[in-house]
């Protein structure tokens, strides 16, 4: 008997976190049958080339989904990124055109990027207005700010910044043959540091207790406001870090499209990667994953020759689908641990 | 006497819960019946199956000779079965004659237009009957709880309701508009109507009731007639056994030590007009008696940093602090359980870790991570020192019981190991079992010294737990009983305005 009371305990007792790694299981196994499948239809589709590619567009849309990913663990959203990765395209090679050395001039678009995020922090947290709202204006103002600050002017690197570029260009090392793009590393770092100040810092634990129930944290002595405007904060940094390597990794910058519905690919990608609108769920690996399938997603449609103008629907698609997957499983859960409570209730009486 | 609505066997399926396990009842024309039982005990389902709001897995049901099998609420009303929410379910930015119309509004002929000379008339005679002093065009949201509650009442009145269900009605209730209640169901009594009252509060089913059923874990505890019905009946049918009277506590050394928490004319944004004065002693067990809005609430968020004070001083073992919120308020060793739990308290979704531990994590930080080990230390251990009914501390809070939830929320902020401990409504929604753990609690966490502040609307809380009682009006102490003096006539007399010296003891 004592067996079996242990054995249950231990489900009952792993059931929140188990929940999550599900998530994480779930966006993985996906990932695994779009491969299977594109690789058997088109063997082109395991070429170093279009690997590097995939892994490629992966890291910077990685980058903005681990951002986008943080105010939404707050219960909040940022529909701003799009529009600071334009910003911050657009003002990059203006700085060095101007004769800022390169190194001064990423410093000054990240802390510019920074200090946007802080400025929405404060319009939500201290003017109690609404994410939605404050990033939607965001969205509007700095599209509208890039474009007036280059006069619309297509923006470039020309060839004196091969050095700077090869921050999003590079391949500093080989898997055999394939040749690791340098945001991949980029990723893994941000991903690293992310999942660690999420899962494990005091702040990360604060951010998530936050989107539960921003009541009981504040009640319960957690200082709110702080943890969400840095929440905004981390968001926009990394749309900064994203619009450096997007303006570097094109080095064309057309301001009135850069990063055009980038927000809404960040948004996807960290929903797809079982971040919850309702607050206080995310995992960082998750988003990088659900990253990784947009991007496969893509590939896929341009390798199996299905018209490209299909792509917003089938990525549409796959995320509806992972969203009703998602309240199914929720469910089946929840109908489990109820018989679970009752049958330990029962032989507790007995 | 006759029978209007029964239930024989009702059965409730839950998936993997017996909510109901064959539960019998029936109620005659102008008769109160009371459901009684501690909360799970399956009142509510039943309450449910009989108005529509679920239907039930076996058993059945007979209302006026007759099959009774609703299938919604609209259908159980239409019928004569109204039931009136615990938790008022209006449309606040309606008016009042809007909701009590809702769904059954007269149309202007063929038209889908509101008839709305109709439904004000309808609206006002209805209102009339339960002698609201409020006319049907005032917004829901303008209406005081109790008004709230007359116009759910005035609803059910005006669906022709024979069977009227009030389901913890006096909740939110001051005591004025709880006596008003009162005078109504004597009347819908006297009208014929069959009232099922549900209510933890046992003073009012022994007032009103003609008769009493017992759950207990989803089965029939038993069945009082009026000549039967008392408390002690009562709780043992409850509870399924006699609670332990309480313990006479030390009161040595007490009153000697210095105050730990002192309020000097401290004025909320609440009540501007108003200062309060108070002093709170290691080991002291000091009631925050008054009528709903009396500026209880307000007064504890105040001291915690919750809302900014207008005027006076907080001061924390004889240190004058300035809290500009919860956080610097933990941190000079102050603790506040607030009012509500699911709201203010607790991360619902989350595990009796995280709950537990939410509090103190900056205090166990190691290098700004969580330290993992120490938290589940904390947790387990609080489970322990309060038993806490879980499978274990990963178990999300949601499925606990309302006593349980309310033990993690307390043991959140012991494992702050606060000198002082704020308390709005200790036990609301906490059945008798797990209340009477919680007053031993907190009396023992007073004997090793603990100052505890606790504002309560439950007389008998506060007679019982209480070293003194500060009672307040209007966000004014209009006196402070000591235990010896404190009854309930002498609270409900300083509560209401009264100024009668009641051996009252200046602090």
């Amino acid at each position: 008997m004592t067996d079996s009371t242990g054995a249950r305990e231990v489900q009952v007792d792993g059931s929140s976190r188990l929940a999550g790694w599900g998530k994480v299981l779930g966006i993985f196994g996906l990932l695994v049958a779009i491969v299977v499948t594109t690789g058997a239809m088109n063997p082109r589709f395991f070429g170093a080339e279009n690997l590097e590619n995939v892994l490629q567009r992966t890291a910077l849309f990685g980058i903005i989904g681990i951002g986008a990913a943080f105010p939404i663990v707050t219960a909040g959203i940022d529909l701003s990124i799009g529009s600071v990765i334009a910003l911050v395209a657009t003002s990059l090679p203006l700085l060095l055109d101007a004769g800022v050395p390169a190194g001064a001039a990423v410093v000054a678009v990240l802390l510019l990027a920074a200090g946007l995020g802080v400025i929405h922090g404060l319009l939500i947290t201290r003017m109690g207005l609404q994410p939605f709202v404050v990033t939607l204006c965001g969205l509007l103002v700095y599209r509208g700010v890039a474009r007036y600050i280059v006069d619309d002017q297509t923006m470039g690197f020309g060839s004196d910044h091969d050095g700077l570029r090869s921050l999003a260009t590079g391949r500093p090392f080989s898997i055999g043959a394939l040749d690791v793009p340098a945001p991949a590393l980029v990723l893994v770092a941000v991903a690293v540091l992310a999942a660690v100040f999420l899962g494990r810092s005091v702040w990360g634990r604060w951010m998530l207790a936050l989107g539960r129930n921003a009541t009981a944290a504040r009640y319960a002595g957690v200082p709110v406001e702080r943890v969400t405007i840095l929440a905004y904060v981390i968001c926009s940094l990394l749309a900064g870090v994203g619009g450096v390597l997007f303006a570097l990794d094109v080095n064309s910058v057309q301001p009135a499209s850069m990063g055009n519905f980038y927000e809404l690919y960040a948004i996807a990608a960290a929903v797809l990667g079982g971040c919850s609108l309702r607050g206080g769920e995310g995992s960082i690996l998750g988003v990088v994953l659900g990253a990784a399938v947009m991007r496969l997603l893509y590939n896929s449609i341009v390798l199996l020759g299905i018209p490209s103008q299909l792509e917003f629907a089938i990525v549409g698609g796959v995320l509806l689908l992972g969203a009703v997957a998602d309240e199914v499983v929720r469910r089946l859960a929840e109908a489990r641990r109820a018989r679970e409570r009752a049958r330990a209730r029962t032989e507790r009486t007995t | 006497m006759t029978t209007r609505l029964s239930a024989r066997g009702v059965v409730r399926r839950f998936p993997g819960v017996l909510a109901l396990g064959g539960v019998d009842l029936d109620a005659g024309p102008g008769e109160v019946v009371a459901l009684v039982g501690e909360n799970g005990a399956g009142k509510s389902t039943l309450l449910k199956c009989l108005a529509g709001l679920e239907r039930p897995d076996g058993g059945s049901m007979t209302y006026e000779g007759g099959v009774w099998a609703p299938r919604s609420t609209a259908e159980a009303a239409s019928g004569g079965v109204a039931l009136v929410h615990q938790e008022l379910c209006l449309a606040e930015n309606l008016s009042a004659a809007e909701n009590i119309g809702l769904g059954r509004e007269p149309r202007r002929g063929w038209m889908p237009l509101v008839d709305r000379q109709a439904l004000r008339e309808r609206a006002a005679h209805a209102l009339e009957r339960v002698g609201a002093t409020f006319g049907p065009d005032v917004k829901v949201e303008r209406l005081a709880a109790g008004q709230r509650q007359l116009v759910e009442i005035a609803k059910g009145i005006d669906q022709d309701a024979r069977v009227l269900i009030l389901d913890e009605p006096t909740s939110s209730l001051t005591s004025k508009e709880t006596a008003r209640l009162f005078e109504l169901v004597h009347q819908l009594r006297a009208d014929d109507i069959t009232v099922l009252y549900v209510s933890h509060r046992l003073t009012e089913i022994l007032e009103l009731a003609d008769r009493a059923f017992v759950l207990r874990d989803g089965q029939n505890a038993g069945h009082l007639t009026r000549d039967e019905l008392t408390r002690e009946a009562m709780v043992r049918m409850m509870v399924g056994r006699d609670l332990a009277p309480p313990a006479a506590r030390p009161e040595a050394g007490r009153a000697s030590s210095a105050p730990v928490l002192e309020l000097r004319e401290l004025v909320t944004d609440a009540f501007p007009a108003a200062a309060v004065d108070l002093t709170v002693r290691p080991g002291e067990l000091v009631g925050l008696a008054g009528l709903v809005g009396a500026g209880r609430t307000e007064l504890l968020e105040t001291v915690f940093g919750l809302r900014a004070s207008v005027s006076g001083e907080v001061r924390v073992s004889g240190q004058p602090e300035r809290f500009r919120g919860p956080r610097d308020a933990a941190a000079a060793g102050l603790a506040l359980v607030p009012e509500d739990r699911k709201l203010q308290g607790l991360l619902l979704e989350e595990g009796v870790r995280v709950n537990t531990a939410l509090a103190t994590l900056d205090r166990r930080r190691r290098r700004g991570l969580v330290d993992g080990a120490a938290e589940r230390a904390v947790a387990a251990a609080q489970v322990e020192r309060l038993g806490v009914r879980t499978a274990g501390i990963e178990q999300v809070v949601q499925t606990l019981s309302g006593g349980n939830q309310q033990k993690v929320v307390v043991g959140r902020w012991l494992a702050a190991e606060p000198s002082i401990l704020l308390m709005d409504e200790p036990t609301r929604g906490v059945d008798v079992g797990a209340r009477e753990e919680l007053y031993l609690l907190l009396e023992r966490l007073a004997a090793d010294g603990l100052a505890v502040l606790f504002a309560s609307s439950d007389m008998e809380e506060l007679l019982r737990l209480a070293d003194r009682v500060v009672v307040l009006h209007d966000g004014q102490v209009t006196g402070t009983l000591d235990r010896s003096v404190a009854t309930e006539e002498a609270v409900m007399e300083l509560a209401t305005g009264g100024s009668r010296e009641y051996g009252v003891t200046t602090t």
